[in-house]
Protein backbone atom coordinates (compact mmCIF):
# COMPACT_ATOMS: atom_id res chain seq x y z
CA UNK A 1 0.00 0.00 0.00
CA UNK A 2 2.99 2.30 -0.22
CA UNK A 3 1.80 3.79 -3.51
CA UNK A 4 -1.10 5.34 -1.65
CA UNK A 5 1.19 7.37 0.54
CA UNK A 6 2.73 9.23 -2.38
CA UNK A 7 -0.36 10.54 -4.13
CA UNK A 8 0.21 12.70 -7.18
CA UNK A 9 -0.25 16.46 -7.03
CA UNK A 10 -3.17 18.48 -8.24
CA UNK A 11 -3.43 19.25 -11.95
CA UNK A 12 -3.24 22.96 -11.14
CA UNK A 13 0.19 22.49 -9.56
CA UNK A 14 1.39 20.68 -12.69
CA UNK A 15 0.34 23.55 -14.97
CA UNK A 16 1.15 26.56 -12.83
CA UNK A 17 4.47 26.86 -11.04
CA UNK A 18 3.62 29.92 -8.94
CA UNK A 19 2.14 28.96 -5.58
CA UNK A 20 -0.03 32.06 -5.28
CA UNK A 21 -1.52 31.85 -8.78
CA UNK A 22 -2.26 28.16 -8.20
CA UNK A 23 -3.94 29.10 -4.92
CA UNK A 24 -6.10 31.68 -6.68
CA UNK A 25 -7.09 29.27 -9.47
CA UNK A 26 -8.02 26.58 -6.94
CA UNK A 27 -10.13 28.95 -4.84
CA UNK A 28 -11.97 30.28 -7.90
CA UNK A 29 -12.49 26.77 -9.30
CA UNK A 30 -13.92 25.41 -6.04
CA UNK A 31 -16.20 28.43 -5.64
CA UNK A 32 -17.28 28.14 -9.27
CA UNK A 33 -18.13 24.46 -8.87
CA UNK A 34 -20.07 25.24 -5.71
CA UNK A 35 -22.12 27.91 -7.47
CA UNK A 36 -23.07 25.66 -10.40
CA UNK A 37 -23.55 22.16 -8.95
CA UNK A 38 -26.16 22.99 -6.25
CA UNK A 39 -28.18 24.92 -8.84
CA UNK A 40 -28.14 21.86 -11.09
CA UNK A 41 -29.32 19.68 -8.21
CA UNK A 42 -31.98 22.24 -7.31
CA UNK A 43 -33.24 22.21 -10.89
CA UNK A 44 -33.19 18.42 -10.85
CA UNK A 45 -35.26 18.48 -7.66
CA UNK A 46 -37.87 20.75 -9.30
CA UNK A 47 -38.12 18.51 -12.33
CA UNK A 48 -37.88 15.10 -10.67
CA UNK A 49 -40.48 15.95 -8.01
CA UNK A 50 -42.74 17.44 -10.66
CA UNK A 51 -42.60 14.40 -12.92
CA UNK A 52 -43.06 12.02 -9.98
CA UNK A 53 -46.27 13.94 -9.24
CA UNK A 54 -47.40 13.88 -12.90
CA UNK A 55 -46.80 17.57 -13.62
CA UNK A 56 -44.22 19.54 -15.60
CA UNK A 57 -42.51 21.77 -13.04
CA UNK A 58 -40.94 25.06 -14.20
CA UNK A 59 -41.27 25.48 -17.98
CA UNK A 60 -40.94 29.23 -18.69
CA UNK A 61 -37.65 30.72 -17.45
CA UNK A 62 -34.90 30.32 -20.07
CA UNK A 63 -37.39 28.85 -22.58
CA UNK A 64 -36.01 25.28 -22.60
CA UNK A 65 -37.89 23.39 -19.85
CA UNK A 66 -37.37 26.26 -17.41
CA UNK A 67 -33.67 25.60 -16.97
CA UNK A 68 -33.03 29.16 -15.73
CA UNK A 69 -35.68 29.05 -13.01
CA UNK A 70 -33.18 28.99 -10.14
CA UNK A 71 -31.08 31.77 -11.70
CA UNK A 72 -34.26 33.85 -11.87
CA UNK A 73 -35.02 32.92 -8.26
CA UNK A 74 -31.55 34.09 -7.27
CA UNK A 75 -32.04 37.46 -8.99
CA UNK A 76 -35.40 37.77 -7.24
CA UNK A 77 -33.92 36.96 -3.81
CA UNK A 78 -31.31 39.74 -4.15
CA UNK A 79 -34.09 42.29 -4.69
CA UNK A 80 -36.18 41.17 -1.72
CA UNK A 81 -36.29 43.29 1.41
CA UNK A 82 -34.08 41.98 4.19
CA UNK A 83 -36.40 41.90 7.21
CA UNK A 84 -34.74 41.49 10.61
CA UNK A 85 -37.39 41.15 13.35
CA UNK A 86 -37.22 43.70 16.11
CA UNK A 87 -36.82 41.05 18.82
CA UNK A 88 -33.94 39.30 17.01
CA UNK A 89 -30.22 39.65 17.68
CA UNK A 90 -29.19 41.31 14.39
CA UNK A 91 -25.48 40.35 14.36
CA UNK A 92 -25.94 36.63 15.00
CA UNK A 93 -29.05 36.64 12.80
CA UNK A 94 -27.02 37.97 9.85
CA UNK A 95 -23.97 35.78 10.44
CA UNK A 96 -25.93 32.53 10.64
CA UNK A 97 -26.44 31.98 6.86
CA UNK A 98 -22.71 32.45 6.24
CA UNK A 99 -21.82 29.97 8.99
CA UNK A 100 -24.21 27.45 7.45
CA UNK A 101 -22.94 27.98 3.89
CA UNK A 102 -19.15 28.40 4.01
CA UNK A 103 -18.27 24.94 5.48
CA UNK A 104 -19.99 23.27 2.54
CA UNK A 105 -17.91 25.38 0.12
CA UNK A 106 -14.66 24.57 1.96
CA UNK A 107 -15.54 20.89 1.94
CA UNK A 108 -15.16 20.70 -1.84
CA UNK A 109 -11.44 21.51 -1.55
CA UNK A 110 -10.61 17.88 -1.10
CA UNK A 111 -13.18 16.08 -3.31
CA UNK A 112 -11.25 14.35 -6.13
CA UNK A 113 -12.68 14.31 -9.65
CA UNK A 114 -9.79 12.26 -11.04
CA UNK A 115 -6.30 11.24 -10.00
CA UNK A 116 -5.21 14.83 -10.61
CA UNK A 117 -8.39 16.95 -10.74
CA UNK A 118 -8.83 18.21 -7.19
CA UNK A 119 -7.85 21.32 -5.27
CA UNK A 120 -5.94 19.57 -2.50
CA UNK A 121 -5.50 15.94 -1.49
CA UNK A 122 -5.46 16.62 2.27
CA UNK A 123 -3.68 14.06 4.44
CA UNK A 124 -6.62 13.79 6.85
CA UNK A 125 -9.09 13.68 3.92
CA UNK A 126 -12.29 12.06 5.20
CA UNK A 127 -11.82 13.43 8.70
CA UNK A 128 -11.77 16.94 7.27
CA UNK A 129 -14.92 16.22 5.25
CA UNK A 130 -16.81 14.91 8.29
CA UNK A 131 -15.70 17.87 10.39
CA UNK A 132 -16.75 20.43 7.78
CA UNK A 133 -20.09 18.78 7.08
CA UNK A 134 -21.11 19.07 10.75
CA UNK A 135 -20.13 22.74 11.21
CA UNK A 136 -23.14 24.07 9.36
CA UNK A 137 -25.49 22.86 12.13
CA UNK A 138 -23.96 25.65 14.24
CA UNK A 139 -25.29 28.10 11.65
CA UNK A 140 -28.76 26.59 12.02
CA UNK A 141 -28.54 26.81 15.83
CA UNK A 142 -27.43 30.45 15.55
CA UNK A 143 -30.35 31.18 13.25
CA UNK A 144 -32.85 29.49 15.53
CA UNK A 145 -31.68 31.15 18.73
CA UNK A 146 -31.09 34.65 17.35
CA UNK A 147 -34.52 34.81 15.67
CA UNK A 148 -36.21 35.07 19.09
CA UNK A 149 -39.08 33.04 17.69
CA UNK A 150 -40.48 29.96 19.42
CA UNK A 151 -40.84 28.02 16.19
CA UNK A 152 -37.27 28.86 15.18
CA UNK A 153 -36.01 27.71 18.55
CA UNK A 154 -37.86 24.41 18.33
CA UNK A 155 -36.51 23.90 14.83
CA UNK A 156 -32.94 24.63 15.92
CA UNK A 157 -33.18 22.27 18.88
CA UNK A 158 -34.49 19.58 16.57
CA UNK A 159 -31.55 20.24 14.22
CA UNK A 160 -29.17 19.76 17.15
CA UNK A 161 -30.96 16.55 18.10
CA UNK A 162 -30.48 15.39 14.54
CA UNK A 163 -26.73 16.08 14.78
CA UNK A 164 -26.56 13.86 17.86
CA UNK A 165 -28.46 11.11 16.07
CA UNK A 166 -26.72 11.01 12.69
CA UNK A 167 -23.16 12.06 13.45
CA UNK A 168 -22.01 8.81 15.07
CA UNK A 169 -23.31 6.36 12.43
CA UNK A 170 -21.76 8.63 9.78
CA UNK A 171 -18.37 8.78 11.49
CA UNK A 172 -18.26 5.10 12.46
CA UNK A 173 -19.28 3.93 8.97
CA UNK A 174 -16.54 6.13 7.50
CA UNK A 175 -14.02 4.69 9.97
CA UNK A 176 -14.79 1.20 8.61
CA UNK A 177 -13.98 2.43 5.08
CA UNK A 178 -10.72 4.00 6.29
CA UNK A 179 -9.85 0.66 7.87
CA UNK A 180 -10.37 -1.20 4.62
CA UNK A 181 -8.56 1.38 2.49
CA UNK A 182 -5.71 1.92 4.96
CA UNK A 183 -5.61 5.65 4.22
CA UNK A 184 -7.61 8.79 4.92
CA UNK A 185 -6.65 10.58 1.70
CA UNK A 186 -9.59 10.60 -0.72
CA UNK A 187 -7.48 9.79 -3.78
CA UNK A 188 -5.99 6.90 -1.82
CA UNK A 189 -9.42 5.58 -0.83
CA UNK A 190 -10.55 5.77 -4.46
CA UNK A 191 -7.43 4.01 -5.75
CA UNK A 192 -7.87 1.29 -3.11
CA UNK A 193 -11.16 0.39 -4.85
CA UNK A 194 -9.31 -0.76 -7.96
CA UNK A 195 -10.65 -4.33 -7.95
CA UNK A 196 -14.09 -3.77 -6.46
CA UNK A 197 -16.07 -0.92 -4.94
CA UNK A 198 -16.36 -0.86 -1.16
CA UNK A 199 -20.14 -1.05 -1.46
CA UNK A 200 -19.54 -4.70 -2.40
CA UNK A 201 -17.76 -5.47 0.89
CA UNK A 202 -19.65 -3.03 3.13
CA UNK A 203 -23.21 -2.83 1.77
CA UNK A 204 -24.62 -2.30 5.28
CA UNK A 205 -22.11 0.47 5.86
CA UNK A 206 -23.23 2.16 2.65
CA UNK A 207 -26.86 1.98 3.71
CA UNK A 208 -26.09 3.36 7.17
CA UNK A 209 -24.02 6.14 5.62
CA UNK A 210 -26.82 7.15 3.25
CA UNK A 211 -29.44 7.14 6.05
CA UNK A 212 -27.18 9.22 8.29
CA UNK A 213 -26.37 11.58 5.41
CA UNK A 214 -30.08 12.13 4.75
CA UNK A 215 -30.55 12.99 8.42
CA UNK A 216 -27.59 15.34 8.31
CA UNK A 217 -29.07 17.14 5.32
CA UNK A 218 -32.44 17.34 7.15
CA UNK A 219 -33.98 15.92 3.99
CA UNK A 220 -37.22 13.92 4.05
CA UNK A 221 -37.94 11.52 5.72
CA UNK A 222 -35.75 13.29 8.32
CA UNK A 223 -36.90 16.89 7.79
CA UNK A 224 -38.32 17.40 11.28
CA UNK A 225 -36.23 20.58 11.87
CA UNK A 226 -38.08 22.35 9.04
CA UNK A 227 -41.39 20.47 9.34
CA UNK A 228 -43.57 23.10 7.68
CA UNK A 229 -46.87 21.70 8.90
CA UNK A 230 -45.81 21.93 12.57
CA UNK A 231 -43.22 24.66 13.08
CA UNK A 232 -43.62 26.92 10.00
CA UNK A 233 -40.08 26.57 8.59
CA UNK A 234 -38.04 25.78 11.69
CA UNK A 235 -34.92 27.85 12.21
CA UNK A 236 -35.44 29.68 8.89
CA UNK A 237 -38.90 31.05 9.77
CA UNK A 238 -37.81 34.68 10.18
CA UNK A 239 -35.46 34.76 7.20
CA UNK A 240 -36.19 36.58 3.95
CA UNK A 241 -34.43 37.35 0.70
CA UNK A 242 -30.73 36.60 0.30
CA UNK A 243 -30.19 35.15 3.75
CA UNK A 244 -32.98 32.64 3.17
CA UNK A 245 -31.49 31.88 -0.25
CA UNK A 246 -28.14 31.09 1.35
CA UNK A 247 -29.75 28.56 3.66
CA UNK A 248 -31.38 26.94 0.62
CA UNK A 249 -28.04 27.00 -1.23
CA UNK A 250 -26.33 25.31 1.70
CA UNK A 251 -28.98 22.59 1.66
CA UNK A 252 -28.41 21.84 -2.02
CA UNK A 253 -24.66 22.21 -1.60
CA UNK A 254 -24.96 19.66 1.18
CA UNK A 255 -26.73 17.20 -1.13
CA UNK A 256 -23.90 17.52 -3.66
CA UNK A 257 -21.28 17.23 -0.90
CA UNK A 258 -22.72 14.17 0.80
CA UNK A 259 -23.34 12.46 -2.57
CA UNK A 260 -19.72 13.15 -3.50
CA UNK A 261 -18.44 11.78 -0.18
CA UNK A 262 -20.61 8.67 -0.48
CA UNK A 263 -19.43 7.99 -4.02
CA UNK A 264 -15.77 8.36 -2.99
CA UNK A 265 -16.18 6.12 0.04
CA UNK A 266 -18.36 3.38 -1.42
CA UNK A 267 -18.84 3.71 -5.18
CA UNK A 268 -15.25 3.94 -6.35
CA UNK A 269 -15.23 7.74 -6.72
CA UNK A 270 -13.94 8.73 -10.14
CA UNK A 271 -13.08 5.16 -11.19
CA UNK A 272 -15.01 4.02 -14.24
CA UNK A 273 -16.56 0.60 -14.62
CA UNK A 274 -14.19 -1.71 -16.52
CA UNK A 275 -14.74 -1.45 -20.28
CA UNK A 276 -16.54 1.88 -20.08
CA UNK A 277 -14.41 4.58 -21.76
CA UNK A 278 -15.87 7.48 -19.76
CA UNK A 279 -13.49 10.25 -18.59
CA UNK A 280 -12.90 10.17 -14.84
CA UNK A 281 -14.40 13.60 -13.93
CA UNK A 282 -17.58 12.71 -15.85
CA UNK A 283 -17.76 9.38 -14.01
CA UNK A 284 -17.57 11.21 -10.68
CA UNK A 285 -20.23 13.73 -11.75
CA UNK A 286 -22.42 10.86 -12.91
CA UNK A 287 -22.20 9.13 -9.53
CA UNK A 288 -22.96 12.38 -7.70
CA UNK A 289 -26.00 12.86 -9.97
CA UNK A 290 -27.30 9.35 -9.34
CA UNK A 291 -26.97 9.67 -5.54
CA UNK A 292 -28.54 13.15 -5.58
CA UNK A 293 -31.41 11.70 -7.59
CA UNK A 294 -31.95 9.04 -4.93
CA UNK A 295 -31.98 11.73 -2.22
CA UNK A 296 -34.69 13.61 -4.16
CA UNK A 297 -36.58 10.40 -4.94
CA UNK A 298 -36.82 9.59 -1.20
CA UNK A 299 -38.42 13.00 -0.63
CA UNK A 300 -41.21 12.08 -3.00
CA UNK A 301 -41.63 8.65 -1.42
CA UNK A 302 -41.49 8.65 2.37
CA UNK A 303 -43.49 10.50 5.05
CA UNK A 304 -41.70 12.38 7.82
CA UNK A 305 -40.46 10.53 10.91
CA UNK A 306 -40.67 11.86 14.45
CA UNK A 307 -37.51 13.15 16.13
CA UNK A 308 -37.60 10.57 18.92
CA UNK A 309 -38.01 7.80 16.35
CA UNK A 310 -34.83 8.93 14.64
CA UNK A 311 -32.98 8.99 18.00
CA UNK A 312 -34.08 5.49 18.93
CA UNK A 313 -33.38 4.14 15.46
CA UNK A 314 -29.90 5.65 15.50
CA UNK A 315 -28.87 4.52 19.00
CA UNK A 316 -30.44 1.08 19.02
CA UNK A 317 -29.94 0.03 15.39
CA UNK A 318 -27.41 2.10 13.44
CA UNK A 319 -24.70 2.59 16.07
CA UNK A 320 -24.59 -1.05 17.29
CA UNK A 321 -24.50 -2.16 13.63
CA UNK A 322 -21.56 0.13 12.82
CA UNK A 323 -19.67 -1.03 15.92
CA UNK A 324 -20.13 -4.66 14.84
CA UNK A 325 -19.05 -3.73 11.34
CA UNK A 326 -15.84 -2.10 12.60
CA UNK A 327 -14.92 -5.26 14.50
CA UNK A 328 -15.76 -7.53 11.53
CA UNK A 329 -13.64 -5.42 9.16
CA UNK A 330 -10.79 -5.39 11.71
CA UNK A 331 -10.80 -9.17 12.14
CA UNK A 332 -11.09 -9.93 8.40
CA UNK A 333 -8.45 -7.38 7.49
CA UNK A 334 -5.88 -8.77 9.94
CA UNK A 335 -6.78 -12.39 9.18
CA UNK A 336 -6.22 -11.83 5.43
CA UNK A 337 -3.06 -9.80 5.95
CA UNK B 1 6.38 20.88 6.72
CA UNK B 2 6.01 23.65 4.07
CA UNK B 3 3.83 21.15 2.15
CA UNK B 4 1.57 20.88 5.14
CA UNK B 5 1.01 24.62 5.38
CA UNK B 6 0.60 24.92 1.62
CA UNK B 7 -2.20 22.35 1.52
CA UNK B 8 -4.07 24.11 4.32
CA UNK B 9 -3.47 27.47 2.64
CA UNK B 10 -5.86 26.21 -0.04
CA UNK B 11 -8.49 25.46 2.63
CA UNK B 12 -8.05 28.96 4.02
CA UNK B 13 -8.19 30.51 0.53
CA UNK B 14 -11.48 28.78 -0.26
CA UNK B 15 -12.92 29.85 3.09
CA UNK B 16 -11.94 33.44 2.29
CA UNK B 17 -13.49 33.10 -1.17
CA UNK B 18 -16.71 31.85 0.45
CA UNK B 19 -16.73 34.76 2.88
CA UNK B 20 -16.15 37.12 -0.05
CA UNK B 21 -19.12 35.57 -1.89
CA UNK B 22 -21.36 36.20 1.12
CA UNK B 23 -20.02 39.74 1.57
CA UNK B 24 -20.50 40.66 -2.10
CA UNK B 25 -24.01 39.19 -2.19
CA UNK B 26 -25.08 41.00 1.01
CA UNK B 27 -23.64 44.29 -0.27
CA UNK B 28 -25.50 43.85 -3.57
CA UNK B 29 -28.66 43.08 -1.63
CA UNK B 30 -28.22 46.21 0.50
CA UNK B 31 -27.82 48.35 -2.63
CA UNK B 32 -30.70 46.85 -4.62
CA UNK B 33 -33.29 45.69 -2.09
CA UNK B 34 -35.91 48.10 -0.73
CA UNK B 35 -35.90 49.02 2.95
CA UNK B 36 -39.30 49.98 4.34
CA UNK B 37 -39.50 48.80 7.95
CA UNK B 38 -42.97 48.88 9.52
CA UNK B 39 -43.71 48.02 13.16
CA UNK B 40 -46.03 45.20 12.14
CA UNK B 41 -43.51 43.86 9.64
CA UNK B 42 -40.83 43.63 12.32
CA UNK B 43 -42.86 41.64 14.82
CA UNK B 44 -42.05 37.99 15.43
CA UNK B 45 -43.90 35.76 12.96
CA UNK B 46 -46.35 33.36 14.56
CA UNK B 47 -48.66 32.64 11.65
CA UNK B 48 -50.32 36.07 11.74
CA UNK B 49 -51.43 36.02 15.39
CA UNK B 50 -49.80 38.57 17.71
CA UNK B 51 -46.89 36.82 19.46
CA UNK B 52 -47.52 35.61 23.00
CA UNK B 53 -44.64 35.98 25.46
CA UNK B 54 -41.04 36.19 24.34
CA UNK B 55 -39.19 34.02 21.85
CA UNK B 56 -36.28 33.43 24.20
CA UNK B 57 -38.44 31.31 26.43
CA UNK B 58 -37.20 28.50 28.63
CA UNK B 59 -37.47 25.18 26.88
CA UNK B 60 -36.69 21.70 27.97
CA UNK B 61 -34.01 19.95 25.96
CA UNK B 62 -35.62 16.55 25.84
CA UNK B 63 -32.67 14.59 24.61
CA UNK B 64 -29.89 15.61 26.98
CA UNK B 65 -29.04 12.02 27.92
CA UNK B 66 -28.47 11.29 24.25
CA UNK B 67 -26.25 14.37 24.34
CA UNK B 68 -24.05 12.90 27.09
CA UNK B 69 -23.77 9.58 25.28
CA UNK B 70 -22.98 11.39 22.06
CA UNK B 71 -20.00 13.20 23.56
CA UNK B 72 -18.57 9.93 24.91
CA UNK B 73 -18.93 8.11 21.59
CA UNK B 74 -17.69 11.07 19.56
CA UNK B 75 -14.44 11.15 21.56
CA UNK B 76 -14.13 7.44 20.84
CA UNK B 77 -14.42 8.09 17.11
CA UNK B 78 -11.47 10.51 17.31
CA UNK B 79 -9.37 7.67 18.75
CA UNK B 80 -10.70 5.31 16.12
CA UNK B 81 -9.32 7.08 13.05
CA UNK B 82 -5.56 6.94 13.82
CA UNK B 83 -6.04 3.31 14.85
CA UNK B 84 -7.95 2.52 11.63
CA UNK B 85 -5.03 3.86 9.64
CA UNK B 86 -2.36 1.58 11.18
CA UNK B 87 -4.02 -1.43 12.86
CA UNK B 88 -3.14 -3.88 10.08
CA UNK B 89 0.57 -3.37 10.76
CA UNK B 90 0.07 -3.85 14.51
CA UNK B 91 -1.78 -7.15 14.01
CA UNK B 92 -4.04 -9.07 16.38
CA UNK B 93 -3.00 -7.17 19.52
CA UNK B 94 -4.44 -3.93 18.10
CA UNK B 95 -7.66 -5.71 17.09
CA UNK B 96 -8.20 -7.13 20.60
CA UNK B 97 -7.43 -3.81 22.23
CA UNK B 98 -9.96 -2.01 20.05
CA UNK B 99 -12.39 -4.87 20.67
CA UNK B 100 -12.13 -4.31 24.42
CA UNK B 101 -12.46 -0.53 23.98
CA UNK B 102 -15.56 -0.83 21.79
CA UNK B 103 -16.89 -3.58 24.08
CA UNK B 104 -16.78 -1.25 27.10
CA UNK B 105 -18.57 1.48 25.15
CA UNK B 106 -21.17 -0.98 23.85
CA UNK B 107 -21.72 -2.22 27.42
CA UNK B 108 -22.34 1.39 28.45
CA UNK B 109 -24.88 1.80 25.68
CA UNK B 110 -26.53 -1.49 26.67
CA UNK B 111 -26.69 -0.32 30.29
CA UNK B 112 -28.30 2.98 29.26
CA UNK B 113 -30.82 1.03 27.20
CA UNK B 114 -31.57 -1.38 30.07
CA UNK B 115 -32.01 1.56 32.47
CA UNK B 116 -34.57 2.88 29.99
CA UNK B 117 -33.02 6.34 29.73
CA UNK B 118 -32.83 6.29 25.92
CA UNK B 119 -36.12 8.10 25.68
CA UNK B 120 -37.40 11.42 24.42
CA UNK B 121 -38.03 12.49 28.02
Amino acid sequence: MTFLAQASGSIVDQWVSSFWIALLIKAVAVLGFFLVAPLAVGYMEHKVLAHMQSRFGPMEAGNFHGWAQLVADGVKFVQKEDVIPEAADPTVFSLAPAVALIPYIVLFVTIPFSKTVFAENLDIGVFFLLAMSSVSVIGVLMAGWSSANKFSLIGALRAAAQLIAYELPLVLATAAVVMQAGTMRLVGITEAQGHYWFVATQPIGFLIFMIAALAELTRPPFDMPVADSEIIFGAYTEYTGLKFAFFLLSEYGGIVALSAIASVLYLGGYRALPGLPIPEPLMMLGKITVLSFIVIWLRATYPRLREDQLQRFSWLVLIPLTLVQIMVVAILKVAMR
Amino acid sequence: MPDYFQSYAVVLAVAVAGAALVAVAFTAGRLIAPKRPLPSKLTTYECGIDPVGKGWAQSQVRYYIYGFLFVIFDVESVFLFPWARVFVKLGWAAVWEMGIFIGILAAGLLYAWKKDVLKWA
